[in-house]
């Protein structure tokens, strides 16, 4: 058949049915409904110590105990437990912390590459100037002044990579602001500020949703940083990357304290960088 | 003796039955321009890309041969085909924009082929280049070579695309709409040369353009497309003076004549594609048969 | 009868950003070098030239997307040369334009409804719904289009999307630059036929801008030729074709090829 009123034969290319939606998707899911549920189904106390059990293996090794899945650390702490309770700060971490990098960020490179004029210049100017400093140094300055806590570990991501979305942004909505249809709004009394939230804000959000997932995960790599130096919250409270710190210690003798939290900190991290993507493959109406 | 030989080509979008090109057929002499012409859609970039190997992965092709200078192609393996193609052919995009790479100089973008496919001395590559340039008259080609691509108008850069098309000798070159972006006054220096430079290096071309005006200015034979399909295939002449198929002539009367006030630009007519269209089914209903008793 | 334009010594340049030097500001070209001329009302006025002659900069001065920095341009004799935006919103509704690139010119990721409705929006109309359905009615598209988005229509179908959002707003004056030009002879025709009927049915005004005077001749009862940022004939079209006075109008008729294999095109 010659379809006429189709035009292209590419409108049939059916959307994949995304493996990687569902995945990462999945993980996501399951991984919050388990930080929220944590008081209720952790096996154990993620607190509590108990030093004739310390280093127990995970269940389906010989000489494990009933009720400690992925086993003990040295302090005979339940290592699932400390990973689903470490789950509720890396999942806080990465929604506080990727969203707030996000508006603020994002907003000033619409504004910078919308506007263009003395905007562009002083947002422009204030992204050069911030990314000058080296940025490790500067959240563990932030967080030394501050002292270690929740809020300046979001603080810290924030101030640190809000520049990485201001640019992008910003190259993309200049490159959008240069397209007849925005000519086309202004020839129809469309104001600046609506134009840039109706006309040029829908063609940058996959730009921006690619980057907020990806942020999500840099944010839960940044807290694992942070608590593998002792910098983020109370030693006490479980995080994954203080486990990771501690695991380190003891690889040969009990590999399982450092490999689950491992494990879940990269299926996580990279849960976030594909769901970026799956959600542009399943829900962007221009396919690339 | 043709130099390109397709034979009952037919391809379809990958993974649904979309037909892209269907059972096409067409052949072309050593130094001969070979038009073909159809509505936006009717598949003619799809042949040119195939006969170079450069088809979208969202397509592929069913079946048929693709016959260059005696070799089948669609026989070959991929790297062998591309050594092949990159030794006989090239081509002359539409787009002189975006054709060449904003952030590299002029001269490497033309001596690249050379240097790295035919392994020429860059010298000799340079020198190649130089001589180009002054071939399609391009004032001061030394200055050009060190020139960036947005440092030059749309004709310049069309002029340096075709220098590059003929630098190393192909014997077909598959020009894509090469004038549908330039103005009028442009586009006739533009075809002008191109036909003189095919002329004196004896180079077949394959020349994809809805125009008709510009058909009759250039090329030697034709074929018409519709839906994948060659509805029409003969020459030139021939077809001005008298065209066979219905479609052909609602083609002709579609295109403008500023010499006939009176003449109205008519669309090809609905009716025209139904007919068309029906032929077209009638064809493939009578293949699957033959196919499938075959 | 009354003049819808009135263009007066009309002057236009731009900064030329590749020469910016380091600190300062850059250099100003001139594109338009002093521009007159008038467009009574029901007029399809041609503006041909070749490309870089200043046709889209004199355009989009008409629909004011640019500012002139000298002479006058008079709508409807209202001044409208230096007007700010929010003086020359009630009269954006008025005039209209159609861009040459219709893939460019469509917001991607807008349906077509929603790309016809929000000019009419934001102009106030309340019956917007039953506007866009007109509207398609209008340029010959199915009403089911309103759900699709741009890439999955053919480039003379986006090209009726936008035609479809200039006329939905009912202007009287529509600047069409060069929307034929990227269309194969098929689709060009039917949309010069619909633009050619819609401006008897609605009574618009028109200017058309193309590089291609066979499509003008078809189209336009006066035509204006463009050089370099200047006027060089401005004519009833008959006269052009029949005895263009300026060579350029001359060289541009000559470099038409006609479909024709005997066409001398020396
Ligand atoms: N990259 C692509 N992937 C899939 N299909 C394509 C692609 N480009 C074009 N097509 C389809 O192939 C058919 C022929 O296109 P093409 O050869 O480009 O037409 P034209 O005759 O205008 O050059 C059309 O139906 C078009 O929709
Ligand atoms: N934004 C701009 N900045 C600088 N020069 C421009 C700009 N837009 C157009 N020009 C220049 O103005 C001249 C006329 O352009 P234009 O009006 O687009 O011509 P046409 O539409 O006739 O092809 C060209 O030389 C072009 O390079
Ligand atoms: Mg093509
Ligand atoms: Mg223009």
């Amino acid at each position: 058949m010659v379809d006429k009123s189709g035009a292209d034969g590419r409108s049939l290319i059916r959307r994949r049915a995304g493996l990687k939606l569902w995945l990462s998707g999945g993980w996501l899911a399951t991984l919050a409904l388990a930080a929220i549920l944590a008081p209720w189904i952790a096996p154990q106390d993620p607190l509590a110590q108990d030093l004739f059990l310390g280093r127990l293996p995970p269940v389906w090794i010989q000489g494990a105990e009933p009720g400690f899945y992925l086993g003990t650390d040295s302090l005979g702490r339940d290592v699932l437990s400390r990973i689903l309770y470490g789950a509720r700060l890396a999942l806080i971490v990465a929604l506080v912390a990727g969203t707030v990098t996000c508006v603020i960020g994002a907003s000033l490179g619409l504004l910078a590459g919308f506007l263009r004029g003395w905007v562009d210049v002083v947002i422009s100017r204030a992204i050069d100037i911030w990314m000058a400093f080296p940025p490790v140094l500067f959240s563990i300055l932030l967080i030394a002044v501050m002292g270690p806590g929740l809020q300046s570990i979001i603080l810290a991501i924030v101030v640190i990579d809000w520049t990485r979305f201001a640019r992008v942004v910003r190259a993309e909505a200049m490159a959008q602001g240069a397209m007849d249809y925005v000519a086309s709004a202004q020839v129809a009394g469309r104001g600046r500020i609506s134009t840039m939230l109706t006309e040029i804000l829908p063609n940058v959000l996959p730009t921006i949703i690619a980057l907020l997932t990806l942020e999500m995960g840099i944010a839960v790599i940044v807290e694992a940083i942070l608590s593998f130096v002792n910098l983020s919250i109370s030693t006490d409270d479980p995080t994954w990357g203080g486990m990771i710190a501690e695991g380190r210690t003891s690889i040969h003798q009990a590999w399982w304290v450092l490999i689950f939290p491992l494990i879940t900190l990269f299926l996580t991290v990279l849960s976030f960088s594909q769901l970026g993507e799956g959600l542009k493959d399943r829900f962007d109406p221009v396919l690339r | 003796m043709s130099f390109l030989t397709i034979t009952g080509l037919s391809a379809k979008l990958r993974g649904t039955s979309f037909p892209i090109l269907r059972d096409v057929s067409l052949r072309v002499s050593a130094g001969e321009v070979h038009g073909l012409v159809g509505e936006s859609g009717a598949g003619k970039s799809m042949i040119g890309k195939a006969v170079l190997g450069i088809l979208p992965t969202s397509v592929e092709i069913t079946k048929g041969r693709i016959e260059l200078d005696g070799v089948d192609l669609l026989s070959l393996t991929p790297a062998e085909r591309r050594r092949r193609i990159g030794a006989t052919a090239a081509l002359i995009p539409q787009d002189p924009l975006t054709a060449l790479n904003p952030s590299r100089r002029i001269g490497p973008q033309i001596t690249d082929r050379l240097v790295d496919i035919l392994r020429w001395p860059r010298s000799r590559a340079e020198a190649r280049a130089r001589e180009l340039l002054a071939e399609v008259q391009i004032p001061d080609p030394d200055r050009v070579m060190r020139s960036y691509p947005h440092e030059l108008s749309g004709g310049m850069r069309q002029r340096i695309l075709i220098a590059s098309a003929f630098a190393a000798e192909p014997k077909l070159i598959v020009a894509d709409e090469p004038t549908t972006a330039l103005d009028v006054t442009v586009q006739k220096q533009i075809l002008k040369l191109i036909a003189e430079m095919q002329a004196r290096h004896g180079t077949a071309l394959l020349f994809v353009t809805h125009d008709l005006g510009v058909v009759s200015k250039v090329c030697q034979s034709l074929s018409v497309l519709y839906g994948g399909k060659v509805v029409e295939a003969t020459g030139v002449r021939d077809f001005f003076r008298e065209p066979a198929h219905a479609y052909s002539r609602a083609l002709l009367a579609a295109t403008p004549k500023y010499t006939d006030p009176a003449a109205s630009l008519t669309p090809v007519p609905e009716a025209v594609i139904a007919a068309v269209q029906a032929e077209i089914a009638a064809h493939d209903r009578t293949h699957d048969r033959s196919a499938r008793r075959g | 009868m009354a003049d819808l334009y009135t263009v007066e010594n009309l002057h236009l340049s731009l900064p030329d950003m590749t020469k910016k030097p380091l600190v300062g500001a850059a250099p100003r070209i001139e594109i338009l070098k002093g521009i007159s001329f008038t467009l009574p009302k029901g007029e399809i006025l041609g503006v041909v030239g070749g490309s870089g002659s200043g046709k889209s900069t004199l355009g989009r001065a008409m629909v004011r997307l640019l500012e002139p920095t000298g002479g006058r341009v008079l709508f409807d004799g209202q001044d409208i040369t230096h007007l700010e935006e929010p003086d020359l919103c009630p009269l954006r509704r008025r005039f209209q334009m159609i861009f040459q690139d219709p893939m460019s010119s469509l917001n991607p990721r807008h349906r077509v409804g929603q790309i016809i409705a929000a000019p009419l929006a934001l102009h106030g109309f309340s019956d917007v719904g039953a506007r866009v359905l007109d509207a398609l009615d209008h340029v010959g598209l199915p009403r089911g289009f309103a759900g699709r988005y741009p890439h999955e229509l053919s480039g003379g179908q986006r090209q009726r999307v936008g035609i479809a959002r200039a006329i939905a707003l009912r202007p009287e004056f529509i600047l069409a630059d060069e929307i034929v030009s990227g269309l194969d002879v098929s689709s060009q025709a039917q949309v010069l036929n619909l633009l050619e009927g819609l401006v008897k049915e609605l009574g618009l005004t028109l200017a058309f801008i193309s590089h291609d005077l066979s499509v003008i001749r078809r189209l336009c009862s006066r035509v204006l030729v463009l050089y370099r940022g200047e006027v060089v004939e401005n004519a009833a079209t008959a006269e052009v074709f029949a005895a263009p006075k300026a060579a350029y109008t001359r060289e541009l008729l000559d470099a038409i090829p006609l479909p024709d294999p005997d066409q001398v095109w020396a």
